[in-house]
């Protein structure tokens, strides 16, 4: 009794020290969003994204302030923030899931796909979104770009402006980890 | 009993299995300084300006129209046969720093103004509850055409006014705005009946009633008007009043307004206000504008 107690114990400190973790965290993360309007394109930018990687077991996270995309047209992004993403009851957008696919030991460039939470304007929704992950020396650059339909997180573009505004957008993501 | 145990001895490696990687993002995301942003939707409340400035190398296109007075009747179309108008610019040199020319047809006026966002209302690291925005104008009044059709010793630079305002707002919520403006009006030369000093305190507001849709309010009330009773109909002065809504689509912002003000001016509005709005003295009124990105923010 007393041995299989200790041999529990002992299972049980294997299953943890084997969990190990090999944490990356983003260095020069960018996301981009696109949407091809019929009057004008938008575009915007944000470069203050926070994420982490978790190469062994590959969960990954990011997460970033609505309000730090950068537009080059100003009062576009005050519309962006103050009408569509409504940032000051919405402030955060981000992402929680695992990638699959991924064998950091094999190295070099590898497809593979991201399965989680995406949060937008308050809703979350589960996705599946593709991408890239090359590993150079100790560093990890992760590429994805995917389709957002607006409609799926409660964005509600205005008729009048609607022929300004895509129904859907597209998000690039470009990411460079660097070991934590 | 044994079952419970292993539970219990594998359940660090259980929480550990469940990483909360965004939860360690939250919690390691630095505090910023949040400005507060669009406590307006325009540069005008009414007749006046709001505390929002242009972003930097963003140009503003304004086109103020007054028409005349709904009680004129049917012969005057209700007011429509009328036009006051003025046509302004406004571009940002920096995010916080405007200027802004015009011209308006009352009074033939030329006017230039200086607009700068000294505080911001922010939250975060450092907290401040107010926008507070100075602004400096000139106006100068083309008519009449001959300095002798006034006076004798009539000259030009009795024809400039000066008007100095501080515009102090506060976003209460993203859809209730509120903005203090006291104001003084210099005018170089002025009735005898009138001050050269007039100084005044504004009071304006907001109330977003969709997102593009807002409904606004603004009054001025002018502590050195004169005695309506000592004075004959067409010198009365009257403080100015304007309901209005904001539509707004993209770059257009669409102001409607009633108000009992024709000028566009500080001098017109605030000292020279003809009309009496709840006498019914009414004018239907809009301002427009088109705002077009000049310089590429990187």
């Amino acid at each position: 009794m007393k041995l299989k107690t200790f041999i529990l114990i002992f299972a049980a400190g294997i299953v943890c020290t084997g969990h190990a973790q090999q944490r990356f965290f983003a260095e020069k993360p960018v996301i981009t969003f696109f949407s091809d309007g019929v009057v004008e394109d938008i575009s915007a930018r944000n470069e203050k994204v926070t994420s982490i990687f978790d190469a062994i077991n590959g969960e990954i996270a990011y997460l970033m302030s609505v309000k730090d995309f950068q537009f080059s047209n100003k009062l576009m992004q005050v519309h962006f923030n103050e009408k569509y993403m409504e940032s000051e009851k919405f402030p955060k957008a981000s992402f929680q899931g695992k990638i699959s696919g991924f064998n950091y030991t094999a190295g070099g460039k590898q497809q593979v796909k991201a399965t989680g939470k995406l949060t937008i304007h308050g809703v979350t929704k589960t996705v599946e979104i593709p991408g890239t992950i090359e590993v150079t020396g100790s560093t990890l650059s992760m590429q994805s770009k995917f389709v957002i339909r607006l409609e799926d997180y409660n964005i509600k573009v205005p008729q009048i402006v609607w022929q300004n505004i895509a129904q859907q957008v597209e998000v690039s993501l470009n990411f460079l980890y660097r070991p934590l | 009993m044994k079952k419970i145990l292993l539970l219990f001895l594998l359940s660090p490696c259980v929480v550990m299995a469940q990483n909360d990687l965004l939860g360690e993002l939250e919690k390691s995301s630095e505090k910023e300084t949040e400005y507060t942003f669009a406590t307006f939707k325009g540069t005008r409340l009414g007749n006046g300006h709001t505390v929002e400035t242009k972003n930097a190398g963003s140009l503003e296109f304004i086109f103020g129209h007054r028409f005349g007075a709904i009680n004129g009747g049917v012969y005057e179309m209700f007011g429509l046969d009328q036009a006051y108008v003025r046509l302004g610019l406004d571009y940002g040199i920096t995010d916080r720093l405007s200027v802004s020319i015009g011209r308006n047809s009352t009074d033939k006026t030329m006017d230039g103004y200086l607009k700068y966002k000294l505080l911001r209302q922010q939250s975060g690291v450092k907290n401040f509850p107010l926008t507070v925005t100075a602004l400096g104008g000139l106006a100068y009044k083309l008519s009449p055409k001959n300095n002798s059709d006034v006076s004798a010793d009539f000259e030009n630079i009795d024809r400039l006014s000066y008007t100095g305002q501080l515009l102090i707002a506060r976003k209460f919520t993203p859809n209730f705005s509120l903005q203090l403006m006291p104001t003084i009006v210099h005018k170089n030369i002025v009735e005898s009946y009138e001050e050269n000093n007039q100084v005044a305190l504004g009071l304006g507001g907001r109330i977003k009633v969709t997102r593009s849709l807002a409904l606004t309010s603004e009054y001025y009330f002018n502590f050195n008007a004169p005695d309506n009773d000592l004075l004959l109909e067409d010198q009365r002065q009257y403080d100015s009043f304007t309901l209005g809504i904001d539509i707004e689509t993209g770059g257009h912002v669409f102001q409607l307004l009633l108000t009992n003000a024709i000028g566009l001016t500080e001098r017109a509005f605030i000292t020279e206000t003809r009309d009496d709005f709840f006498g019914g003295d009414i004018h239907l009124g809009f301002n427009v504008t088109r705002t077009f990105q000049l310089k590429k923010n990187k």
